[in-house]
């Protein structure tokens, strides 16, 4: 044991070394930084708070890459984009309009059952589609949908309420419309939707 | 010219119509300055704060028609608290009781209030057109105001506001006798309006030739607004939900199919199915197309919209249409003279276009003179190309996502490709830049942008000289607004002098301190020095070494401004 590690010494393996760095500086190499990281006389929104302490306000929800080596989060800096208030303000209300990203998730509540479900509506791209989910999910029969006759003599119908707050029948409208206008989706037992059409 | 009588000399300046030749007129010698100033009837005050509503008054007794600008640029992006400032009242109160003959009023970034609408509605009996661009403070309330009480109301304009909607009663008090309605652009309101009454508005106003609809706006009501109103130059439809298979959609081909005139569309709000043949027909006509708030408009149906519109030369759109698309613009739209592309979701950070949209643009569109260009990356070699093929450029603003992203390939600075842009573009007014940028670059735009008047800078540079550059450079500066660059004093107290001869000064995050902020305000006594302290980052006794968050300068006549909100210090 003591003599390799003298052996070792006699070498001098640190200074046949290769690292990056300057010769005679022992500093281990630092952590990897994003590409965001450039100069070091300008820092980037993304990294850390030290270089903008008097700064801050400019940016806010920076994590300090350095410390952890993994990249920082994307800062959201105040004012950047330049994009105005009120065009910022409509893409919100828009984006708020469609629920969950990227899903069109609308609840879907039957008659009797205990619980309501949730289902993504841009899933589908038709309604037989819908409804046949619909029947998978709630173990109950819909029945086809025709384009004359609507829901063929079934125990149920399926309804929507839409963007006014009325109660519609499931198939009026084309499919297009019909998701962008659908909060949510009621299926009515074909009791209650006797004269109705069903 | 000195011997003609005075009324001849004011016919002759009757033919000179932009503020800035009539700038020039009166500068000329006292007796045209005399002559010009008592016959001006429009005038323009870029800085509200420049200059007293008194003094306007007193210069121009012929005073019909006025543009004021309120907040600094920046105040778009919330850089500014909502309350700094920018108060139309004073100034409708000085016209009110100097019995100016108000008809026209445009405000740009200012407060007005419900009271102040109606002030307008009772006190200037010939009031015709109110334009209102980026304004807040009032609601549907004020509007029913200016409906109710302007007897000639010609034009009501409202761009990009932020209005307090209380439901749509406003549209009915337009009087029935009211027939004079030229211009009427709503589509900024959230809420519902009076269908019917706007059926009948359509109806008796046959000189009604711009029209933009709100989202609440629906499919069947547009369809007769059209059957009305087939002489329409420009319409923003709001809602387009339809139903491809109804009668009602039909009705509207038809009725689009006679309005001959359309050349400007915009809206497009709400968009279900994505089909627009419809306005195929319109399209071969149509110079204006905006795009840029419908989302729901994208992929194969907006590039078949635009193959249809050859005509076009101004465009604004949203990043989803993609590098492909604008390849499909560069080969359809040759009369393209000004194109804004803007990112579809801002908040992800994602931008749909890169360099390659932006130099197929300008290979296809030689008369490309104004762009506004929101994307993903940039390289120096294509805005070198960019530089080449449209030297025509008089405003070109471009926003990579990632402010401080450099050359996407050879990861090296943009300067090279800005100054290409202003060594090549002798006409550029307007310039903003972004992505990772050096002094030099700064050092370029000095040298070459000898017409810039407006710049907008973030992120950039390195040191003092970036700003020195520039000071010493262009010429013709008017509005530098500057945030997040490392300019301290040194580079703000360079040319104190050179601020008089702009309108203002924004920086922001910079490194100045109070000290320097304080020399240069007692230095230049005609200029307002504003630091603006929200987040009550600085105490009143603070040390003057402290840096500076906000400060906003610019050149008054006016002095110390006395509406300051606590937050402001004038120094």
């Amino acid at each position: 044991m003591e003599r390799s590690m003298a052996y070792e010494s006699d070498l001098n393996l640190k200074a046949t070394e290769l690292r990056l760095g300057l010769p005679g500086s022992d500093e281990p190499e630092k952590p990897s930084t994003t590409p965001s990281v450039r100069s070091n006389k300008r820092a980037s929104p993304e990294t850390s708070e030290e270089s903008w302490s008097k700064s801050s306000s400019s940016v806010s929800n920076v994590e300090n890459c350095e410390r952890d080596g993994t990249p920082p989060a994307k800062a959201q800096v105040v004012g950047w984009p330049p994009i105005r208030s009120y065009r910022k303000n409509y893409f919100q209300e828009k984006k708020n309009d469609q629920v969950d990203g990227a899903g069109m998730y609308v609840k879907v509540s039957v008659d009797g059952a205990p619980f309501l479900r949730k289902i993504d509506l841009k899933v589908y791209k038709s309604y037989p589609e819908l409804l046949k989910a619909l029947e998978d999910m709630f173990k109950l029969t819909i029945g086809e949908y025709s384009e004359k006759e609507g829901c063929n003599g079934s125990e149920f119908a399926p309804t929507y309420e839409d963007k006014d707050g009325d109660w519609m029948l499931v198939g009026d409208v084309p499919w297009d419309m019909f998701i962008c206008s659908c909060k949510r989706l009621r299926i009515m037992k074909g009791s209650e939707a006797r004269g109705f059409g069903c | 010219m000195n011997y003609f009588p005075d009324e001849v000399l004011e016919h002759i300046f009757d033919f000179v119509t932009s503020q800035r030749d009539r700038n020039s007129v009166s500068q000329v010698c006292k007796p045209w300055y005399k002559i010009e100033s008592s016959c001006r009837q429009k005038v323009f005050v870029g800085n509200c704060y420049a200059i007293s509503p008194e003094r306007v008054i007193e210069r121009f007794p012929g005073l019909k028609s006025i543009f004021l600008k309120g907040k600094p640029h920046f105040a778009d992006f919330n850089l500014v608290p909502h309350d700094w400032g920018g108060f139309v009242y004073p100034w409708i109160e000085a016209f009110a009781r100097n019995n100016v003959g108000l008809e026209e009023l445009k405000l740009k970034r200012m407060i007005i209030s419900d009271e102040c609408l109606e002030l307008i509605s009772r006190s200037f009996p010939n009031f015709k057109s109110l334009v209102l661009v980026s304004c807040e403070g009032f609601t549907t309330d004020g509007l029913a105001a200016i409906a109710s009480n302007c007897r000639f109301l010609r034009e009501l304009d409202l761009q990009e506001n932020d209005v307090e909607d209380h439901r749509g009663h406003w549209l009915s008090c337009i009087p029935d006798t009211c027939t004079s309605l030229v211009s009427l652009n709503f589509a900024c309101l959230k809420g519902d309006v009076n269908l019917a009454a706007l059926e009948r508005l359509v109806a008796r106003s046959p000189n009604l030739r711009s029209l933009r609809l709100n989202h609440a706006v629906p499919l069947d009501i547009l369809q007769k607004i059209l059957m009305r109103a087939p002489h329409l130059v420009d319409l923003g439809v709001g809602s387009y939900v339809h139903d491809p298979d109804s009668e009602t959609y039909n009705k509207l081909v038809t009725a689009i199919r006679r309005c001959k005139s359309v050349k400007s569309l915009s809206g497009f709000l709400d968009v279900a199915p994505h089909c627009l043949s419809a306005f195929h027909l319109i399209c071969p006509r149509l110079t204006s197309l905006n795009l840029s708030y419908a989302p729901g408009i994208h992929g194969t149906e907006l590039v078949k919209l635009i193959r249809h519109c050859r005509k076009l030369q101004r465009l604004w759109i949203l990043d989803c249409i993609g590098d492909e698309g604008l390849e499909v613009v560069a080969s359809t739209c040759k009369d393209l003279q000004e194109i804004r592309v803007f990112p579809s979701d801002p908040f992800v950070g994602n931008a749909a276009v890169t360099e390659v949209g932006l130099v197929a643009l300008s290979r296809g569109c030689p008369k490309l003179q104004s762009i506004l260009y929101f994307c993903q990356q940039m390289t120096n070699a294509a805005l070198i190309t960019v530089a080449k093929n449209c030297p025509n450029f008089t405003r070109f603003r471009l926003c990579i996502l990632d402010p401080t992203k450099p050359d996407a390939v050879t990861n090296q600075p943009l300067d090279e490709g800005f100054g290409a842009i202003v060594h090549s573009c002798k006409g550029l007014r307007r310039l903003s830049m972004s992505g990772q940028l050096t002094d030099q670059v700064f050092l370029y735009i000095g040298m070459y942008a000898e017409q810039l008047e407006m710049l907008s800078i973030a992120f950039a540079g390195d040191t003092d000289k970036g700003m020195q550059y520039l000071l010493n450079g262009c010429k013709k500066l008017r509005k530098l607004e500057i945030r997040d660059c490392p300019f301290g004093n040194a580079a703000l107290l360079m040319d104190v002098g050179k601020y008089e001869t702009m309108r203002s000064l924004w920086m922001s995050s910079c490194e100045i301190t109070l000290g320097g902020c304080k020399s240069l305000a007692k230095k230049m006594p005609r200029l307002n020095v504003e630091i603006i302290n929200d987040n009550d980052q600085m105490e009143v006794s603070a040390d003057d070494r402290q840096k500076v968050e906000k400060m906003y300068l610019y050149r008054t006549l006016a002095g110390q401004r006395k509406d300051a909100p606590e937050f402001v210090w004038t120094l």
